[in-house]
């Protein structure tokens, strides 16, 4: 399994042709409380960059978007009943979807676990 | 002499007043705590002596009641204390200053009450013969004339009851202008910076909402929009003065890129409160705007019925306009126009209709009172004063609290970010939670989201420069108290609010929507 991080604040794990997607534990830090989450139906189509989840605290609503283009095969469905494992633990747990990627070549221009780090740091 | 007895001292005594801690009945002096109706009614208690229902024949097909409602019952005098306690541990724009962002609780005159309540406009009923009510219609026609005055547009929906509803109604205007050309365009782009009401409106009209960033200045980038513009773009939804406090100078440039790519330019008007007198809408190229009435024009927010949102049309939308409305025919006179009478006329295509009457009497009458009592220079003033008061609360308050866009001159409200809390452990919640001790209503926080930690503040033109000077020393003396590593007392404000700080996520995560004894 290999993590690449977006811009974002999006992380996916990637096994063979399949990608987790979540956010990362920084993004859960600026939302605040997590109280509502949206996750895509199984069988979705989406485009890399697309709207593919929504999380909600209790200061705003936010999009969360694939960084890879590919059908959704598999979702979290508990986090509905509990959008805390978002909070508690963004990058294990709290993750929102599996994708079958159908374009390998998109993780080419993600980061990996030292950029990203970086990349906030300089936030 | 003739000598009483009841003489006794008045000087209070020097005890500490914290020393009374907890009182027996959870009053604290005058201010009252107040049970739920639900808490404090019973069942065989009533204000209303109605006679008792005898044995009757219900002609509801099996489906009428069979148990009692379980409605608490009061008594009147019950009843008007539970209310008048209420009211008094909440904040009114009668009590004091109200520095809400992008809300405008200006002053709301008396004059305009007074008005609302002559006889002919307070009891007035939508089902009355039109004959009855012809003085009613010619105030909303005149209202609805000096708006189309006011914003240099061609024709104006009134009955929509909310801005948000306004903004349904001009984008339902829109949709039906674009079905009517045979096209499919399914885009709204709406700023960063928009009110949730604008991406909300158009996703419930079916369309796909597209984002356009904020420039660094806070302001919407022509080029950013342009890139996005295409055959499937249907409008774009902007605010001017934006929910930054900024004046969006591109605007022209803009609107005419939106129509030269067949497109509509809808304007939310919620901060028209901050021109009016001073520039049209209509001649920056605006095809729809709402005004809310409550903001710009001084009709109670809420108060008093829902509110009214009117929405004004440029000539190209016009005839796509909901049923019915109100008119001035050609010897001037104000006439209704029912949905069988707009359907028999040339060029009329409305798209329906948006309420199910005219819309909100009170809310006319208030607003054109508050037009004619101010008159244009009146209003123009207004505007002018608006923005003054948020360029002095801004221009004293710059050197303890981060100015958002300080380049830039604010309109009527000017937004600060959470910088000057960085490293102070305050957050923008634990200020505004501070402010509630000092007496004050907290501004616009974390709105719009294109500021970190993001605080709002409109003072609007009711205030004096004394009003003013305090509520900027409160935020001042906050400020400093902040920096100076007082954190543990901002984490648990507010202490003197009738209910302490409540748990907004876990009434957000675990809503309880019914009362359960
Ligand atoms: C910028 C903006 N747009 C739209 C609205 C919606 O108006 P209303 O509350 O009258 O529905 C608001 C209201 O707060 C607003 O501030």
């Amino acid at each position: 399994m290999t993590k690449y991080y977006t811009e974002e604040h999006e992380w996916i794990a990637v096994t063979g042709n399949v990608a987790t997607l979540g956010i990362t534990d920084y993004a859960q830090a600026q939302l605040g409380d997590v109280v509502f989450v949206e996750v895509p139906t199984v069988g979705r189509k989406v485009k890399k960059g697309e709207e593919t989840a929504v999380v909600e605290s209790v200061k705003a609503a936010s999009e969360v978007y694939s960084p890879v283009t590919g059908t959704v095969i598999e979702t979290n469905a508990p986090l509905a009943d509990s959008p805390i494992t978002v909070n508690e633990d963004p990058e294990g747990a709290g993750w929102f979807c599996r994708i079958e990627m159908s374009d390998l070549a998109e993780l080419e221009v993600l980061m990996d676990e030292a950029a990203y780090k970086t990349f906030v740091e300089g936030l | 002499m003739t000598m009483h007895n009841v003489g006794r001292p008045t000087a209070p005594a020097t005890t500490d007043a914290t020393a009374v801690a907890s009182t027996f009945t959870g009053n604290r002096g005058l201010a009252i705590e107040e049970p739920l109706l639900f808490e404090v009614g019973r069942l065989d208690v009533t204000g209303v002596d109605f006679d008792d229902v005898g044995a009757f024949e219900p002609r509801l097909g099996g489906l009428g009641r069979t148990a009692p409602v379980d409605l608490p019952g009061l008594t009147e005098p019950e009843t008007m204390r539970h209310y008048v306690r209420l009211s008094r541990q909440n904040y009114a724009i009668d009590l004091g200053l109200y520095p809400l962002g992008s809300c405008t609780m200006k002053h709301n005159p008396r004059l305009n009450e007074a008005m609302a309540r002559l006889p002919g406009f307070g009891d007035v009923h939508p089902l009355q013969p039109l004959s009855t009510v012809s003085g009613a219609v010619e105030l909303v026609a005149e209202l609805g004339r000096w708006l189309l005055e006011l914003t240099g547009m061609a024709s104006v929906a009134m009955s929509p009851k909310a801005g948000a509803h306004g903004e349904m109604c001009g984008m339902a205007t829109i949709k039906a202008a674009i079905a009517d050309r045979g096209e499919a365009r399914d885009v709204v782009l709406v700023p960063e910076s928009a009110h949730g009401t604008n991406p909300a409106t158009a996703a419930q009209l079916g369309f796909r909402v597209v984002g356009v960033p904020a420039r660094a200045d806070g302001t919407v980038d022509p080029e950013e929009v342009k890139k996005r513009l295409g055959l499937e773009v249907a409008a774009i939804m902007l605010t001017n003065p934006n929910t930054c406090g900024l004046f969006e100078r591109d605007i022209v440039e803009i609107a005419e890129a939106v129509h030269a790519a067949g497109a509509y330019f809808y304007a939310d008007g919620a901060n028209f409160n901050a021109i009016v007198g001073k520039v049209r809408p209509g001649d920056l190229g605006v095809d729809a705007m709402h005004i809310n009435l409550h903001k710009t024009f001084s009709t109670p927010h809420g108060g008093g019925g829902p509110g009214a949102g009117p929405v004004v049309l440029s000539d190209r939308l016009a005839p796509y306009a909901p049923v019915p409305f109100v008119r001035f025919d050609k010897d001037g006179s104000a006439e209704f126009v029912e949905t069988r009478k707009a359907a028999g006329e040339r060029g009329l295509k409305p798209f329906g209709r948006i309420t199910a009457f005219h819309g909100q009497m009170g809310m006319f009458v208030r607003a054109l009172a508050y037009m004619l009592s101010h008159g244009a220079d009146g209003l123009r003033q207004a505007s002018e004063d608006a923005v003054l008061a948020a360029n002095y609360v801004k221009a004293c308050l710059k050197d303890v609290m981060t100015v958002a866009f300080p380049e830039r001159p604010a309109m009527h409200e000017v937004l600060f970010d959470d910088h000057f809390l960085e490293g102070t452990g305050v957050t923008t919640l634990d200020f505004a939670k501070a402010m509630i001790d000092e007496g004050y209503h907290p501004m616009t926080m974390y709105f719009p989201l294109v500021v970190h930690g993001a605080l709002l503040i409109e003072p609007t033109e009711s205030e004096s420069k004394a009003s003013l000077d305090q509520f900027i020393g409160t935020l001042r003396h906050l400020a400093e108290k902040a920096k100076a590593g007082d954190a543990a007392a901002f984490k648990a404000a507010p202490y003197l609010a009738p209910r302490r700080r409540v748990d907004e996520t876990l009434a957000a995560r675990q809503p309880k929507l019914s009362y359960q004894s």
